[in-house]
């Protein structure tokens, strides 16, 4: 295992704009997708012949296409107000990861073939062209973005960085020159129906084991129904809940509510994943063929409601994609969201008292909470403005007695990258990575000096990945983040829980209280 | 690109992992692992025969409570918790131990 050579930034005292390292993260460029993981796809295995062309052309095609991404080209005034908000320019100081700068990659070249100024008078305006060394640029820097769109929460014209990210991806997928890691996914979940390549009978196995762990540590026998026809719910949740940690923990709780409030509910083979890298990649068409594989088992298994699992972009996607990619959704029962998230069910039931807490379950540690940004800033829970910042908080608040949020100003809209998401989730980025967490590491650093916090919550299965693995890196544990859920899971009482003592499961616990028989 | 151990060539991906399950042999898990500058002992490779056994029925390596659990019931029950996972593969259990063991990195969001 290879280890990168690079330097873990410092925490500062104070955030404030680093000085310029010019071209510090040209280096930085994930590995590039092989022909079969670009084919399943629809797209070229390599770069094509005549590749110019084959851009200018797409680029053309997206613009006409997507208004908004023509207004976001236009619209920049120079004026500075993204420079210094974003994590990777913060983490890395390379010029180039200013959002602005970003976008100019893409810009000039519109503006050169796209634009009378750019097409007479080139210089004056800062157009050039499409030559290798610009499109190198581009698959270099256009994987520095996670398009989290702190950017354009900060921009006086809206523009958002992340779209045009997504077309430049788009342009490169066109040519051939795609990403390993985003799109052997994609080409994971078409044959096989999860990020993970995880098959029907693993899956199986999987929640089999964690019927067994459940019951033996509660008495209880939750259950995690796999391709039940009938059931209320389909549950879509990131396959990463089946396999990784906190991830699990999280899942095990989405089970113990569900069970609880007597919701028949079921995971499907079909659909065994939540996240759409298809809009990391910014491909429509993979997008919807993502989504349909949802539609595909609603309809199969005859469910009335739909309900998603801890992801960032997966809510994106459900939130505001999901109609118009695989609607309409009139089978479905409308007196519910649709689609719902997983906080916004256990949040209805804790305000029916349907669910009830022993909170000193979790007195062994003081949350703070990460607010991912596909969440934040792309999506809503519940039916008032800011209920996807407000419904987390309280759900954990409900779940626990020790609570305290980050530094305003890198919480809710204006909440940082974790450093991984957008498709930048890879072993072959770490650097990268470890860079870009580095404002979410400072403000963390703080809730911990000053308030004693030791655990970092999160719905996110990238954030929580992303966080296990760089945690370390600025000296906090890999167990220190945790899911949402695996909070509720930990002070839920289940109807006829024996009060014995679980299994040692994150660590020492706290002496264990009797729990009164509930409900 | 490939890996050459005691004259033998293995075909690797970019990350080192095995192109192809089949070719893996003791030989091969044992380079990687002296590479890494670890040799691997006994229970390393009770790990490393889980993962192989647990891929050859499923095509897919098991999740991480799969393995705890399985590695709680071969050594101990005190062993059988991603902590001394990670003692034994500190890159990580999934994907350290998976690349000595000739199965592909597992992929998504972990």
């Amino acid at each position: 295992m290879a280890g990168s050579k690079f330097e873990t930034p410092e925490l500062r005292e104070y955030p404030i704009i680093p000085k310029l390292q010019k071209d510090v993260m040209s280096h930085s460029k994930p590995f590039v997708a092989k022909e079969q993981h670009q084919e399943p796809l629809g797209f070229p295995g390599e770069l094509v012949d005549n590749w110019h062309d084959k851009a200018i052309e797409k680029m053309g095609d997206l613009q006409s296409k997507y208004r908004s991404l023509q207004v976001y080209l236009d619209s920049c005034v120079k004026c500075g107000a993204c420079t210094d908000k974003c994590h990777y320019y913060i983490g890395t100081k390379d010029p180039k990861n200013m959002p602005v700068a970003r976008q100019d990659l893409y810009r000039k070249v519109y503006r050169r073939y796209f634009t009378f100024a750019g097409k007479y008078f080139p210089k004056i305006v800062g157009a050039t062209d499409l030559t290798e060394k610009v499109l190198d640029d581009w698959y270099s820097y256009f994987h520095q973005c996670s398009q989290c769109r702190r950017c354009s929460v900060y921009c006086p014209y809206g523009i958002d960085t992340a779209e045009i990210s997504m077309a430049a991806r788009e342009v490169m997928d066109t040519i051939g020159v795609g990403q390993k890691y985003c799109n052997e996914i994609i080409s994971k979940v078409h044959k096989i129906g999860n990020n993970l390549g995880l098959p029907g009978p693993a899956l199986e196995n999987t929640l089999e084991g964690l019927e067994e762990d459940v019951e033996e540590e509660t008495g209880v026998s939750v259950k995690f129904p796999l391709d039940v026809k009938g059931a209320d719910v389909l549950l879509i949740t990131p396959s990463a809940d089946f396999f990784a940690e906190p991830h699990v923990d999280g899942l095990i709780g989405y089970a113990k509510v569900f069970h609880e409030a007597g919701i028949s509910w079921t995971i499907s083979s079909h659909a065994s994943e939540a996240a759409n890298f298809g809009m990391f990649i910014g491909s429509y068409e993979n997008m919807r063929k993502l989504a349909m594989r949802i539609r595909e088992a609603a309809i199969e298994l005859g469910v009335k409601r739909i309900v998603f699992g801890e992801c960032g972009h997966a809510w994106r996607v459900a939130y505001s994609f999901l109609n118009t990619l695989a609607g309409p959704w009139d089978f479905l029962d409308q007196n519910y969201p649709i689609p719902q998230h997983i906080c916004e069910v256990t949040y209805g039931l804790i305000q029916d008292n349907t669910l009830k807490f022993d909170k000193s379950k979790n007195d062994d540690m003081v949350l703070t909470y990460h607010d991912s940004c596909n969440v934040a800033r792309a999506s809503r829970m519940g039916d008032k403005a800011g209920g996807q910042f407000l419904i987390p908080r309280e759900v954990i608040k409900a779940a626990c007695n020790n609570f305290h949020d980050m530094s305003s100003d890198t919480i809710k809209e204006g909440t940082f990258c974790c450093g991984g998401g957008g498709g930048l989730l890879t072993d072959d980025l770490m650097e990268l990575r470890v860079k870009g967490a580095l404002p979410r590491m400072e403000a963390l650093q703080k809730v911990v000096e000053n308030h004693g916090v030791t655990h970092m919550a999160a719905i996110c299965a990238i954030c929580k990945s992303q966080f296990a693995k760089v945690f370390p890196y600025y000296d906090f544990s890999m167990d220190q983040i945790v899911s949402v859920h695996q909070l509720v899971s930990n002070a839920l009482i289940l109807t006829g829980q024996n009060d014995g003592e679980s299994e040692e499961n994150d660590g020492g616990k706290h002496p264990q209280q009797d729990i009164d028989e509930a409900a | 690109m490939a890996l050459e151990v005691n004259g033998k060539s293995y075909e690797t991906d970019e990350e080192g992992y095995l192109a192809d399950l089949n070719s893996w042999d003791a030989d091969v898990a044992n380079a990687m692992a002296e590479a890494d500058g670890a040799p691997l002992e006994d229970n390393h490779w009770e790990v490393i025969n889980f993962l192989r056994e647990y891929y050859e029925e499923y095509q897919i390596a098991p999740a991480v409570r799969v393995l705890t659990k399985q590695i709680g019931k071969r050594l101990g029950k005190e062993k059988g918790n991603s902590k001394y996972l990670y003692e034994l593969f500190p890159y990580g259990p999934a994907k350290q131990a998976c690349k000595y063991a000739g199965l592909p990195k597992p992929t998504g969001c972990v």
